[in-house]
C-alpha cells in the first residue's frame, strides 16, 4: 500500500519547502517502509512512501508520464490495471514500469479526471499537471484508502493520515465538538468530517481539483439505488450464478501481486468464502490468520480451525487477551485518529502485527459482505420492527425479537423489556432513519458525560438532521432493509469499519488489506437484487449462503452469525491502558481537557470497578471518554513532541526555478 | 428507619444518572423519559433484590410496578409488608 502527502500553493509568491514534505512523511513511515520519494516545483510538493507490492524493481514514486509533465503519488491498487494497460498501449502510450501506478497516470492523460470511473480498486492519489498547473485528488468509491486535507495559510495540504497534516507548522489542532457529538451518536463522524476542526476527509467516491487557486469537489460514484422495476427479477439460482461468477473474478484480480498474499479467517461465512473460493478456483495455498479470545462469547477458534483444516492452510493466531488489548489501546488510537466507542480495532491491530512478523504484506479479508449482502442483525431488526409497527399491539409480532436477541436477553426479566425497549419509536416507522434510531438514541445516552462547555459548543447540531440532508432523492425507493443497508454503508462502513478496523490498523504494521466483496461491480450487481434474497424471512445473507454452500464445510455455512466483538471494560482498566486511565481520567486531567464532566466520569469509574458485568452503554461510555482523552493528548496537547522527526528520501525531484538556476550557476 | 423512595432515588441518581438527578421526578415515566434503558432496569431490579432482600418475580415486572419512582417504592413496600411514612 503506501502513504502520500502534499502541499499545493493556492496563491503566487511562495513555493513548498523540502523539509516540510519530509516532516509530513516522517509521520507515516509505517505506510511505506520500502522506498520514499519527493517531487517539488514552484507550486506543488508531493511526497510518497512506498510499500512495494507490484513491480518491486522499478515502481518507485513520484512517477511521471513520457514527457515528465504529469506527476503522481498514489496509495492503492487498481486491480484491473493489466487490462487497462493493454488498452492504453494500443492507444500509443509507452510504459517504463510494470506498475499499476503508471497505468493510472496514462489513463489520466487519456481521459482526464473521468479516469477514476475506470479503476477497479482501492485508492487515494494525487496527480499534478505541471503545465496546466492543476492538482487532481481522488479517493475510491467506498473509502478503503484514506485521504485528508485542509486549507491553511493559502495552501491546500493533503495526506493519507491526519498526523502528517499536523506536522505542518501553524495548522490548528483541536477536537471538533460537532464531530464528537456525531461519534457519540453514530459511532463515527459523517462523511467529509474528521474528529478535528478544519481537517477534512475527501468523501468516498469523490475527487478534488485545484485550479487557479480554487478548490472544487465533485462526486463520481454513489451507493447504487435501484427501484423495484430496475431490480433483477431472475430465479435465485440464476442470481447465484451471476454473483458468484463476479465474486470469483473480484478475487482473481485481487490476487495480483509480486509478493505472497495471506488471508484473514475469522471463522465466519464471509472470510471463509473468500479463502475457499480462492483455494478452489486459483489453487492458492493459504497463510491464514485469526484472532482468539479467552472468553467463549467472543472466541471463534473452533471455526477458524475448521477452516484452516479445510483449506490445508498454514494458520497462525494472535491471542487478544484483556491485558494485551489494554497495552495496545493507545497505540491503536494513534493510528485510528479518532475516538472509539469500542475496542474492536485493537485485536485487528495485533493481527496485522502477526502478519508483518510472518513476512507478509498483503491479506484478503471478508469485509463488506454484511453491508452488501444483508448480514447485520440491525437489518433483521428493522424488518421486524417495520412489520410490528403495522400492529403495535401485537404480542406475537413483538415476540419475534426474542428470536433475534436470545443471547443478549437471556435473563427472564430482560425479556419482559423487549417490547418496551424495541417498541420505542414504532411510531417513527416513516422516518428515513427508522432502522438505526434505536441504536443511535441508545448510544446518545453517553453524551450525558459531555462537559457543559462541550454541550454548548455542540449547540443545536443534530446528527440525524445532518444525515437526512445527505440522503439522495432516490433513497425513498428503497425498502426497509435497503434503507438500513444504505445507512450502514454510507456511515458505518466507510467511516468506521474500513478505517479504524481496516486500513489504519493494517497499515500500522505495513499490511495492505484487499476486499473482494467491495469490488464495485459486485456492489452494483447485488444492489440490483431484491431484498428478499438478502434477508429471506429472518435468514440473513441468504443469497451469499446459497452461493457458498458448495464451497464450504456445512458448519460454516450453517453457523449462527456471531458479530465480531472484543471485550471492553476489563481491557481498558487493565495493563497500560489502566495506567493511562488512572491518569487521563483523573479529576484534574478531565477538567483540563474540558471535554467531559469530571464528577460524572468519576462515578462511572466507581461503578465500573465494582459492578460484575458492565452494561453495553456504560462500556461504550468508558471507551469513548478514555479514547477521547487519549486522542486529545496525542494530537492536541502533546503533538509537537512528535513533529520534529524527518525522513531522508531515496529520491528527490526538484523542479523549482530557483534550484535550477542554482544548479546551472 | 429506611426511606425506600430515597434509597431508590439515590441509587438511580448515583449509578445510572451519574449524579444528574434533575430529571428524576417521583411521577416521571421511565419509559417515556428514557431515564432507564433495559440495562438500567436490570441493574435496578438486582439492586432491589439485594438491598431489600426480596424476590422480584417475572410476573412482577410490569409497568404498574416499575414505570415511576413512586410506583417502584410502593411495590417494594408492598413486598416488605411495610407501610412507609410518606
Amino acid at each position: 500500500m503506501c502513504g502520500i502527502v502534499g502541499i499545493c500553493e493556492l496563491r503566487d509568491g511562495r513555493a513548498p519547502v523540502v523539509h516540510e514534505i519530509q516532516r509530513m512523511m516522517a509521520q507515516i513511515r509505517h505506510r511505506g517502509p520500502d522506498e520514499t520519494g519527493i517531487y517539488l516545483d514552484d507550486t506543488v510538493g508531493l511526497g510518497h512512501l512506498r510499500l512495494s507490492i507490484i513491480d518491486l524493481e522499478s515502481g518507485g514514486q513520484p512517477m511521471h508520464n513520457e514527457d515528465e509533465t504529469l506527476w503522481i503519488v498514489y496509495n492503492g491498487e487498481a486491480f484491473n490495471y493489466v487490462e487497462l494497460r493493454r488498452e492504453l498501449q494500443q492507444q500509443g502510450h509507452r510504459f517504463y514500469t510494470t506498475s499499476d501506478t503508471e497505468v493510472i497516470l496514462h489513463l489520466y492523460e487519456q481521459e482526464g479526471p473521468r479516469c477514476v470511473e475506470r479503476l477497479n480498486g482501492q485508492f487515494a492519489f494525487a496527480i499534478w499537471d505541471s503545465v496546466r498547473k492543476e492538482l487532481f485528488l481522488a479517493r475510491d468509491r467506498v473509502g478503503i484508502r484514506p485521504l485528508h486535507y485542509t486549507i491553511h495559510d493559502g495552501r491546500l495540504i493533503f495526506a493519507s493520515e491526519i498526523k502528517s497534516i499536523f506536522a505542518m507548522a501553524g495548522v490548528h489542532r483541536e477536537l471538533d465538538p460537532v464531530s464528537l457529538d456525531q461519534i457519540f451518536t453514530c459511532w463515527t463522524v459523517l462523511p467529509g468530517r474528521t474528529a478535528f476542526r478544519g481537517i477534512h476527509e475527501l468523501p468516498p467516491g469523490h475527487c478534488l481539483k485545484v485550479s487557479n487557486g480554487t478548490v472544487d469537489i465533485t462526486k463520481y460514484w454513489e451507493i447504487p439505488i435501484y427501484g423495484r422495476q430496475e431490480q433483477l427479477d431472475l430465479p435465485v439460482e440464476a442470481l447465484c450464478e451471476r454473483v458468484l461468477h463476479l465474486l470469483v473474478d473480484a478475487i482473481r484480480i485481487r490476487l495480483r501481486a509480486d509478493v505472497p498474499i495471506g488471508c484473514y479467517v475469522s471463522g465466519g461465512l464471509d472470510s471463509s468464502g473468500i479463502a475457499a473460493l480462492a483455494a478452489q478456483k486459483f489453487d492458492v495455498h493459504w497463510n491464514t490468520f485469526g484472532i482468539r479470545f479467552e472468553q467463549d462469547i467472543f472466541d471463534e477458534g473452533t471455526h477458524q480451525q475448521t477452516m484452516a483444516s479445510f483449506l490445508g492452510s498454514r494458520h497462525r493466531e494472535v491471542w487478544a487477551t484483556p491485558q494485551r488489548i489494554g497495552d495496545a489501546f493507545a497505540q491503536t488510537l494513534w493510528h485510528c485518529e479518532k475516538p472509539l466507542l469500542r475496542t474492536a480495532p485493537v485485536p485487528l491491530y495485533m493481527l496485522s502485527e502477526l502478519v508483518q512478523e510472518s513476512g507478509l504484506k498483503v491479506v484478503l479479508t471478508g469485509e463488506g459482505a454484511d453491508e452488501v449482502f444483508g448480514g447485520y442483525d440491525i437489518f433483521k431488526e428493522a424488518k421486524i420492527r417495520q412489520f410490528w409497527s403495522r400492529r403495535p399491539e401485537s404480542a406475537a409480532r413483538a415476540a419475534m425479537l426474542a428470536h433475534l436477541y436470545g443471547d443478549i436477553f437471556r435473563d427472564q426479566h430482560a425479556r419482559r423489556f423487549l417490547p418496551s425497549f424495541f417498541g420505542k419509536g414504532l411510531d417513527r416507522a416513516c422516518d428515513p432513519l427508522f432502522s438505526h434510531m434505536i441504536r443511535w438514541d441508545n448510544t446518545s445516552r453517553i453524551k450525558t458525560f459531555f462537559s457543559s462547555e462541550l454541550k454548548d459548543a455542540v449547540g443545536a447540531a443534530d446528527p440525524y438532521e445532518s444525515i437526512r440532508q445527505r440522503l439522495p432523492q432516490r433513497y425513498h425507493e428503497l425498502d426497509t432493509v435497503g434503507k438500513a443497508q444504505y445507512l450502514e454503508t454510507m456511515i458505518f462502513l466507510s467511516n468506521y469499519l474500513l478505517s479504524s478496523q481496516g486500513d489504519r490498523v493494517a497499515m500500522a504494521h505495513s499490511v495492505e488489506i484487499r476486499l473482494p466483496f467491495l469490488d464495485y461491480r459486485v456492489i452494483d450487481l447485488v444492489a440490483r437484487i431484491p431484498s428478499r434474497w438478502k434477508i429471506l424471512g429472518l435468514d440473513e445473507k441468504h443469497l451469499l449462503k446459497r452461493m457458498l454452500r458448495a464451497a464450504l464445510p456445512r458448519e460454516i455455512v450453517g453457523r449462527r452469525k456471531q458479530p465480531y466483538r472484543a471485550p471492553i471494560v476489563n481491557c481498558l482498566l487493565a495493563g497500560a491502558s489502566g495506567e493511562l486511565a488512572g491518569d487521563l481520567l483523573s479529576d484534574g486531567e478531565v477538567r483540563r481537557a474540558g471535554l467531559f464532566d469530571a464528577d460524572k466520569v468519576n462515578r462511572l469509574l466507581t461503578k465500573l470497578r465494582t459492578v460484575e458485568s458492565p452494561g453495553e452503554i456504560d462500556s461504550m461510555a468508558l471507551a469513548g471518554i478514555l479514547s477521547s482523552q487519549i486522542i486529545h493528548q496525542q494530537f492536541v496537547d502533546g503533538f509537537s513532541a512528535r513533529s520534529h522527526s524527518a525522513i531522508h528520501p531515496d529520491l528527490i525531484i526538484d523542479r523549482r526555478a530557483g534550484m535550477k538556476a542554482a544548479k546551472s550557476a | 428507619m429506611m426511606n425506600i423512595r430515597q434509597e431508590l432515588h439515590d441509587y438511580i441518581v448515583h449509578n445510572i444518572l451519574f449524579g444528574d438527578g434533575e430529571k428524576l421526578k417521583d411521577d416521571a415515566s421511565f419509559q417515556k423519559t428514557g431515564i432507564l434503558d433495559s440495562t438500567g432496569f436490570l441493574e435496578l431490579i438486582t439492586f432491589i433484590e439485594e438491598r431489600f432482600e426480596i424476590q422480584v418475580a417475572d410476573s412482577d415486572v410490569i409497568p404498574e410496578n416499575f414505570d415511576t419512582l413512586r410506583q417502584m417504592s410502593a411495590f417494594v413496600e408492598r413486598k416488605l409488608g411495610v407501610a412507609a411514612a410518606a
